[in-house]
């Protein structure tokens, strides 16, 4: 299981000079192909087959190095930080702090003070919701969304509507899963107060023109926050070249642990925003009659963190920026242009989610068959895909099903394992069609 | 290793495929929706009931296989027989289905059930097999509400 040679790996991805990766593992992907070898769980049998996970949209797996980041640290650094005057207290700050300049360069954020740690995705867009929303909307004020957005980003808005008195509003799609940019045009009203946007879209793998959708938006003073949820894994994202004001990330859908994420948001913006939760940490000073809050980003950050998910965390960007990011998008590209066109030749087969530009998510639908028949037949077959609403219920009803199967992919998954994929949709037409 | 002819019996494509009592019911006494919001699986039951006796029963609705084939299943067992007798029904069912059955003794007294013995090795299934059994067992208590079995 640790049987890799992590030398040898880490010769696999170094970038070569030029394009030359580039090329190469799109012609070849044996050297992206290299990188399977450092996620363990992949190498497991499921009902006596093979796993294929194609459930990445849901999580990631997570590659030797974050385990094992993520073990040293508990077994050598662990101690609270921010607090002790003690050795391990500064190192696992120090440790802690580090993560956090990383991730502003992941991102390339203008400052670490603009890096905030969050349970994750979902608890960044609430902390917004919470505090530039309670303090900026009021009633008959205007919220945008749009309608391929996560339930995360619905119902807290939709809470703060409710309190305010202030109304949501919906950006439409079309039938291929695109955002309809001249509906979008109209609904940037003086009444608007923030416009909240899914990067990529979980259940249709849409890229939305998040670039173009912020300058839309600023040309009316309207601050934009992003979903970047899907994205982080898929795609380089760099914040200032985008300029949205808020950018919001899970370390578990790009193959770190679970329960730490993170809320970017412009110094500007978070200096005048109040504080989310109170306790330690977010503190200069308490007294019974007054306390003072402390500054960026750590105003944000009330209790001990989870100092272990951020080590975790730092070690996936690490991980990822030893990647060609470029080969690796590519790559996955070719697996999802395979598996679409694959799954099409089916008859009653539909893909759900046809927009120009996509990202890794596979949405799809038999006809006459149920998604969590294809989700159980797909299961014995050793095959990991998700099947349900997506928590995009708007979604579901756009397309006027209840439900569709996905497969999503990662840069570790196989043509090989597209190959499954298309014989175990073949199996369940054969079992209920 | 699990074999997916165990839960895709022949009782369960065939149900599937063509379902009993698959209609709306006029002059029913009772209908109670089931819902499942996690898969959308979401039916409509109807009942006629005289005298403690369900003298009728159908269904509408949409929903995954094992689902649709148990509800069809259920009316076509249920009809003719008392309230009392519908409930320990769903009794057997729901230990079948759970797996609390020795499934090394007869199960033919479980007669057109025992096609969903193999739901038990698939527990992400048990809420779409019993579906159609909670907004039965809601429609003779009479209850009024969305039934869901999350």
């Amino acid at each position: 299981m640790h049987g890799f040679d992590r030398d040898e790996s880490h010769m696999i991805m170094m970038k070569p000079p030029g394009d030359t990766m580039l090329r190469d593992a799109v012609g070849n992907p044996g050297l992206i192909l290299g990188c399977r070898h450092h996620f363990p769980l992949l190498h497991q049998q499921i009902n006596g087959k093979a796993l294929v996970y194609l459930d990445n949209a849901a999580t990631s797996q997570k590659p030797q190095v974050v385990i094992d980041a993520m073990m040293r640290y508990y077994v050598e650094e662990n101690s609270n930080i921010h607090r002790g005057v003690h050795y391990l207290s500064e190192k696992a700050t120090q440790a802690y702090e580090r993560v956090r300049a990383k991730v502003q360069e992941f991102i390339n954020a203008a400052s670490v003070g603009e890096i905030i740690f969050v349970r994750g995705t979902t608890e960044a867009v609430n902390l917004v919701a919470s505090t530039y929303g309670r303090t900026q909307v009021r009633e008959g004020d205007e919220v945008l969304i749009s309608e391929m957005e996560h339930h995360s980003n619905i119902v807290p808005w939709q809470i703060l509507c409710g309190e305010k008195g202030a109304r949501l509003k919906v950006v439409p799609m079309n039938n291929d899963g695109e955002l309809l940019l001249e509906e979008y045009e109209k609904l940037l009203t003086p009444r608007t107060r923030i416009v909240a946007l899914a990067h990529v879209s979980n259940a249709l793998g849409t890229i939305n023109p998040v670039k173009e959708m912020v300058t839309m938006a600023h040309r009316h003073g309207i601050p934009v926050l992003l979903d970047g949820a899907q994205s982080a894994p898929h795609l380089r994202v760099d914040v200032r070249d985008i300029d949205c004001d808020f950018y919001a990330f899970s370390s578990h859908k790009m193959f770190g642990p679970t329960g730490v994420g993170v809320l970017y948001g412009k110094e500007h913006l978070l200096d005048a925003m109040p504080p989310y939760q109170g306790g330690g940490d977010m503190i200069k000073s308490v007294t019974f009659e007054k306390t003072v809050y402390n500054d960026l980003p750590y105003r944000f950050e009330a209790g001990t963190p989870n100092i272990g998910g951020g080590i975790g965390l730092g070690a996936a960007i690490d991980y990822l920026g030893r990647l060609d990011r470029d080969a690796v998008a590519a790559y996955e590209h070719e697996l999802l242009d395979l598996a679409t066109r694959q799954l099409a030749l089916f008859p009653g087969v539909r893909v759900i989610g046809t927009a120009k530009e996509k990202a890794s998510v596979l949405s799809f639908i038999i006809e006459g068959i149920h998604p969590h028949d294809i989700g159980t037949i797909l299961d014995v077959e050793g095959i990991a895909i998700r099947t349900g609403h997506h928590c995009a219920q708007p979604v579901m009803k756009h397309f006027g099903v209840p439900a569709t199967a996905r497969a999503s992919f990662a840069f570790y998954n196989t043509k090989e394992e597209v190959d499954a994929l298309v014989r175990g949709v073949r199996k369940v037409i054969e079992v209920l069609g | 290793m699990t074999d997916l002819r165990d839960l895709y019996q022949e009782v369960i494509l065939d149900h599937n495929k063509s379902p009993r009592n698959f209609h709306v019911m006029d002059g029913a006494d009772r209908s109670v929706e089931g819902y499942n919001p996690l898969c959308g699986d979401h039916y409509t039951l109807y009942l006629k009931l005289r005298k403690g006796i369900i003298q009728d029963v159908s269904f509408t609705g949409v929903g995954c296989a094992i689902s649709k084939a148990s509800a069809s299943v259920m009316t076509s067992l249920v009809k003719g027989k008392t309230s009392a007798e519908a409930v320990q029904m769903f009794r057997d069912f729901h230990s079948l289905v759970r797996g609390e059955t020795d499934l090394g003794g007869s199960l033919d007294h479980f007669g057109k059930l025992a096609a969903f013995s193999g739901v038990s090795e698939f527990p992400a299934r048990v809420k779409c097999a019993s579906l159609a059994w909670h907004t039965l067992r809601a429609a003779l208590e009479a209850k009024e509400q969305v039934v869901s079995t999350e």
